[in-house]
């Protein structure tokens, strides 16, 4: 009697795979199919109107570029060297210890919190207002704790080996970290950033919160334009009661899978370089 | 500039970068503080936290927060009932029976359920999940907790499974040939030597998941309505504590007034209820490292 309870028991848990991926392909599937009919070069070039038909994504779609363009820009610094910091030089101290319990819990805050905080903050105290600004610097925020993770990782797989060639040439610390282990580690850190980045291009909750707005006629052209995203012309179309506008969010999203799924593809390509030249 | 100089400089700078992320905490807690401050001055805490009504966007004025609570709460649990045990099992599947084949094929499968916006999963909530769960029960309303609690559970999944299989991977080997030389099956050594000894591993990804379903925003927002009710009735439209943070983020409310503080207080509660739960799994992640240390 042991046996078949083995196997049901292996049945059941292969089912419940089964289900999750049956469930990833309807998802899919509905997308495909509600917003395919609708996608077309005229919808991607065309700005946000009351006519469903007429109505494109190109203002949000520059808005989403400006942005994530600008969260790397902020987070990879700052980032990197946080990370270097902690696996460099204070792994053991007690402050580098509550510094590294901190970011653990910082990754799991809502990201709604970060949107208080960007309101509360950027938006206000500093005055930057809406602005495409106020916002990366919020994703920016956000996204630091996969950047620190993903870097400190990517440092690891450097070998002692070459930090202690490098301070037996006489290299200082700080020389040995930015002409040997930086440049070892880079595609790793590079990887690391944009899956961080690609994670930032979705969100839509923090950016709805420190009031980036849903109906933007255009796209920005300084940091500090107002701005909307592509996950916020989806939110706004998908809450519209008319099926018109339904179809629009389906194509929107269509648009944005594309965009992370290349972003994800150009992770990958890093990754794979970086493999071969390890082994070479 | 002399070379120690240059290098201490740096190293502080390198610290600098590092302490960020404690100013972002602080950052957090004292945005949120400040704002739930001047609210508490206008209500009292005890009406806030006891209240049974909230309807600060009507002419009559009601701040009782435990109708977002009951929302934001009714809805993790639907998504708990979902996705702790399939990811439980999944992980049980992927860490004790899946030959590596089949790992490397569903893992990243796992990872691109992780990784899909949380908007599209609102859109496929109120386009496909709710007209399909309609078809069963006619009575569900258009805006309900069901459909949106089941979506999110398949969001969460994958976070369950795979923190879950990390713990049950790093659980020795030699327990496992143990209880296979007393002669039990595999299911048996999963189930009473795996999962006990991975207990605490496992436990953390439960509540992390839970932390993750209260904050969860989009899904809520798009597909479970805008009405806060007191109801453990998941076929209603209901609002959660961070459905309501966007409606309000929405609408034009100006600075300063008690509307646009009440984001904030709710914002605060939502904030303090996710923390509690991320250090309590974090604490158990950690006795975990060091009981297979």
């Amino acid at each position: 009697m042991r046996k078949p309870a083995d196997l049901i028991f292996q049945a059941i848990s292969l089912l419940t795979l089964v289900v999750a991926l049956a469930a990833l392909g309807a998802l899919v599937w509905t997308v495909v199919a509600d917003g395919a009919p609708r996608l077309s070069w005229q919808f991607i070039t065309n700005i946000a109107s009351r006519n469903a038909e007429k109505a494109g994504v190109y203002h949000a779609l520059m808005g989403s570029i400006w942005v994530i363009t600008l969260t790397g820009l902020l987070a990879l610094p700052v980032g990197v060297a946080a990370a270097i910091y902690l696996e460099e030089y204070g792994s053991r101290s007690a402050v580098a210890r509550f510094i590294e319990l901190n970011i653990a819990n910082l990754a799991a805050v809502p990201s709604i919190i970060y949107g208080l905080l960007g309101l509360g903050l950027f938006v206000r105290l500093m005055g930057m207002g809406q602005s495409v600004m106020a916002g990366a610097a919020t994703l920016a925020l956000l996204a630091l704790p996969v950047v620190i993770l993903s870097t400190r990782e990517a440092l690891r797989t450097v070998p002692n080996s070459i930090r202690e060639g490098s301070y037996a040439l006489g290299a200082t610390k700080w020389q040995t970290i930015w002409n040997q282990v930086l440049p070892m580690s880079l595609p790793g850190v590079l990887t690391g950033l944009i899956l961080a980045l690609s994670r930032a291009i979705g969100e839509t909750a923090p950016l709805i919160t420190i009031g980036a707005l849903t109906y933007i006629p255009f796209a920005p052209d300084t940091v500090w334009s107002k701005f909307t995203v592509l996950p916020i012309q989806i939110f706004n179309w998908v809450s519209r009661p008319q099926a018109d506008f339904k179809v629009n969010a389906a194509a929107g999203i269509l648009v944005l899978l594309v965009l992370l799924l290349s972003m994800n593809a150009v992770a990958v390509i890093v990754r794979d370089r970086y493999q071969r030249q390890g082994r070479a | 500039m002399p070379t120690r100089t240059l290098e201490w400089i740096i190293e502080r700078l390198l610290f600098l970068c590092a302490a960020l992320s404690v100013l972002t905490t602080a950052g957090i807690i004292a945005v949120l503080a400040f704002e739930t401050y001047e609210f508490l001055r206008e209500v009292p805490i005890l009406d806030f936290l006891t209240g049974t009504e909230w309807t600060p966007l009507f002419a009559n004025r009601q701040f009782g927060v435990l109708p977002l609570v009951a929302g934001t709460l009714l809805v993790s649990a639907i998504a708990m009932v979902v996705a702790l045990p399939m990811g439980l099992l999944a992980a049980t599947y992927l860490s004790e029976y899946a030959p590596d084949t089949l790992r490397r094929i569903v893992k990243p499968v796992l990872e691109i359920l992780a990784g899909v916006p949380t908007v599209v999963y609102g859109y496929f909530a109120l386009t496909f999940v709710t007209p399909l769960l309609q078809r069963v029960f006619p009575t569900l309303s258009g805006f309900n907790a069901l459909s949106p609690g089941l979506v999110m559970g398949l969001m969460i999944l994958p976070l369950v499974s795979s923190l879950s299989e990390d713990a049950m991977r790093a659980v020795p080997s030699g327990l496992r040939e143990g209880s296979y030389a007393l002669g039990a099956t595999r299911m048996q050594t999963a189930i009473k030597v795996v999962v006990p000894a991975a207990f605490s591993g496992v436990t953390a990804a439960f509540i992390l998941a839970v932390s993750r379903a209260i904050g969860e925003t989009m899904i809520v927002a798009i597909a479970a309505g805008q009405q806060p009710r007191l109801t453990a009735n998941p076929f209603v439209p209901i609002e959660t504590m961070t459905a309501y943070i966007v409606q309000v983020s929405l609408g034009d409310t100006p600075q300063g007034t008690i509307e646009y503080r009440t984001i904030f207080a709710v914002g605060m509660l939502l904030f303090l209820m996710t923390f509690v739960l991320n250090l309590i799994s974090t604490w158990l992640r950690e006795r975990f490292r060091e009981e297979y240390a």
